[in-house]
């Protein structure tokens, strides 16, 4: 592990307006995540911790301050740069699974290589090998309607990690999920730690919190409390 | 891993194999809502087969109508001799002979007057049996003079047209239209052998080559001996020289009908002038028409000039082609329209897929193309099948309404490619408002 944080915020602000109304999101975050980690980020709804996964992801850009992922400036970049780095080192798990309907399973994993160029034959090989590895392999032509909820959820970490992230953020990704279900996901998160893979996510449970190495809270768009957590298991 | 963005933007965004499956993609979306992709497509599908359908058919009846103008000759005038307007009251209470028609002292002045004239062919119709033992044919016989065949571009499939001395001299000799000989001579070759018109033997000495169906119906047949110049059926044709029907068969026509009978006196029933070049034809043709009417009290004749007929419809195709391709612009402009209207809606409806593309790695361009390819394909679909239709409607008219239809060849390819252009158009505007959604707001979007 290199000693040069893999994201760093610096006095990030992020204003946006719901109509008329100003909303100030996030305040002056300042935070760095270090490669390998396992951070959660947990605060009451409307802390800003959606706007901040935002903008780590590069979905959103910083109203005001400075966001260095690997060592570069994020500001300066394009639209098609910012796709590039979407699509290219990061990989997304969200509450709603967010899959493409009319895809199949082996389909939507391989979706993020379709946008980086990688010929169909290689991408449904690595496509079905990490089916395999979330326990999928034998619903590769399925269509996500036909799988359950944590099945979903499964596939779209699949994709998250098609392209071999340097982070994935996940946001709720138990959200919408039994408790069984839920701690088939977390189970998997724990292993891609394990395998050294850089997680945030952002969470309401505080058990799930507990499972991450650090856990960041925010109040009213700052960092109100950043505690390193003793490994539970 | 230290360079980090732009390092990968060397990968291209539209080559063949991307192009492919972006188009996998759009037919795989399209098929999630068939029902509504066929009825969007309609509109196109529409518009392309009714322009080739319409073209089709307007083009076989403009070459129809060209090709019997042709075959009359662009720098000829033909003079027709009309049954003038008869007064009922007269014709019908009492029998007499009417007189009408061209006379040869018509001749005799035109071409006294008129340096120009190149040819003047006179010809008389005469509307009567005849025979070649037990085959019988109700044929037109056209008495008519040697150089008939070089004015009306007509060819000789076998023998000769008859010449000069033949004419002057009366002589019995005839050449058989294709049609005729083909009736009379079933098995043996006509020429050489005798016919009967009326109560005279005629040698034939040749016979006409067959001219296709439409010249024929065309604008020389002239009605039987009575005044209705143009006849839509073509009867089997017998020319021999025009001393021979002037001596054989008089000048007077006999015609029974409900109890009267009518007799009518006609010279000639049309004559064919020929001017040297195509420039004197309207000229020429204007000062024949003075000529005839200082001494024709009534409008018993008519001057057809084929240039001006041809130019006439080449002026209606013309306009028929403007009208043409403005319906067919409008329908298209519809077709497009719909196409535009239900890609706005499907970006709507698919706004979070859009923000998950994005979020997975999408560019703008990655999305416009998507949903742009998505446009074309409906767009280029319903072209084809349009085209399809298109072809196949024209070919139905002929076979069952027995009208000549030509399908040019670009014209598919014309309609095909402008509803491939409409996609373009139509689908640049929806699809560029799919590439421009925040990645945010779409992914929250319901």
């Amino acid at each position: 592990m290199s000693d040069a944080p893999l994201a760093a915020l610096r006095d990030v602000r992020k204003t946006y307006f719901m109509g008329a109304v100003q909303v100030d999101a996030l305040r002056g975050v300042d935070i760095a995540f270090h490669r390998g980690e396992y951070v959660s980020i947990m605060g009451p709804s409307g802390c800003g911790k959606s706007t901040l996964l935002n903008v780590l992801g590069c979905l959103d850009r910083p109203s005001a301050g400075a966001y260095f992922l690997d060592g570069e400036d994020v500001a300066g970049l394009t639209d098609d740069d910012l796709s590039e780095i979407r699509g290219g080192r990061l990989g997304f798990v969200f509450q709603s699974y967010n899959l493409i309907q009319q895809l199949s399973v082996l389909e939507n994993i391989v979706v993020p290589l379709y946008y980086q160029g990688v010929s169909e034959r290689r991408a449904h090989a690595i496509g079905a090998e990490l089916a395999e590895r979330v326990g999928l392999s034998d619903r590769l032509r399925h269509r996500p309607f036909e799988l359950s909820g944590g099945q979903q959820q499964r596939v779209a970490i699949a994709r998250a990690l098609v392209n071999d992230p340097l982070l994935i953020l996940a946001d709720e990704p138990t959200g919408n999920l039994d408790s069984k279900s839920g701690a088939e996901i977390m189970q998997l998160f724990d292993d891609l730690h394990g395998q050294g893979k850089t997680i945030i996510m952002v969470t309401h449970d505080a058990s799930i919190g507990a499972r991450s190495d650090r856990t960041v809270r925010l109040r009213d768009g700052v960092v109100e409390e950043d505690t390193r957590n003793e490994r539970v298991a | 891993m230290s360079a980090l963005p732009s390092a990968r933007q060397l990968y291209r965004a539209l080559t063949p194999a991307r192009l492919k499956r972006t188009v996998q993609l759009g037919f795989k979306s399209l098929w999630v809502h068939r029902l509504r992709s066929l009825l969007t497509v309609l509109g196109i599908v529409f518009g392309v087969c009714s322009v080739i359908a319409m073209l089709a058919v307007g083009e076989g009846a403009s070459y129809e109508a060209q090709e019997q103008i042709r075959r009359l000759g662009s720098t000829n005038i033909i003079l027709q001799s009309l049954k003038p307007l008869e007064d009922e009251s007269i014709s019908r209470e009492q029998s007499h002979v009417l007189e009408y028609g061209l006379t040869y002292k018509d001749m005799t002045r035109i071409a006294a007057s008129i340096p120009g004239i190149r040819l003047m062919m006179p010809g008389r119709i005469i509307q009567t049996f005849v025979w070649n033992g037990p085959y019988r044919v109700d044929a037109e016989i056209m008495g008519t003079l040697p150089f008939f065949p070089e004015i009306r571009g007509l060819r000789l499939a076998s023998g000769r047209f008859f010449s000069d001395i033949e004419t002057e001299t009366a002589a019995n000799v005839c050449i058989l239209g294709a049609a005729a000989a083909e009736r009379l001579f079933p098995i043996d070759a006509p020429v050489g052998r005798s016919v009967r018109i009326g109560s005279d033997y005629y040698r034939v000495v040749g016979v006409i080559e067959a001219e296709s169906a439409a010249s024929m119906g065309g604008a020389t047949a002239s009605g039987n001996g009575a005044g209705d110049a143009r006849q839509a059926v073509a009867r089997p044709r017998v020319y021999i020289p025009l001393g021979a029907a002037k001596a054989r068969f008089g000048e007077v026509l006999m015609k029974r009908s409900a109890g009267s009978f009518e007799a009518e006196r006609v010279q000639l029933h049309e004559a064919t002038v020929q001017v040297a070049s195509v420039e004197d034809v309207e000229e020429t043709a204007r000062i024949i028409g003075d000529i005839l009417r200082e001494t024709h009290k009534k409008r018993d004749y008519a001057v057809i000039v084929p240039l001006e007929l041809l130019r006439q419809a080449e002026q209606t195709k013309r306009i028929f082609n403007v009208v043409l391709g403005a319906i067919a612009a409008i329908s298209l402009l519809v077709g497009g329209i719909g196409i535009m209207n239900i890609m706005l809606a499907s970006v709507t409806e698919r706004t979070r897929e859009i923000g998950i593309r994005r979020a997975l790695g999408a560019r703008k361009r990655d999305i416009t193309v998507q949903f742009l390819v998505e446009t074309v394909i409906l767009s280029g679909a319903g072209g084809i099948i349009g085209v399809a239709l298109g072809v196949v409607i024209p070919f139905l008219i002929t076979v069952f309404a027995g009208m000549q239809t030509i399908i040019t060849p670009w014209a598919p390819l014309v309609a095909f490619s402008i509803s491939g252009l409409v996609g373009v158009v139509f689908g640049i505007y929806p699809a560029r408002r799919a590439a421009n959604m925040d990645p945010v707001e779409a992914l929250r979007h319901e």
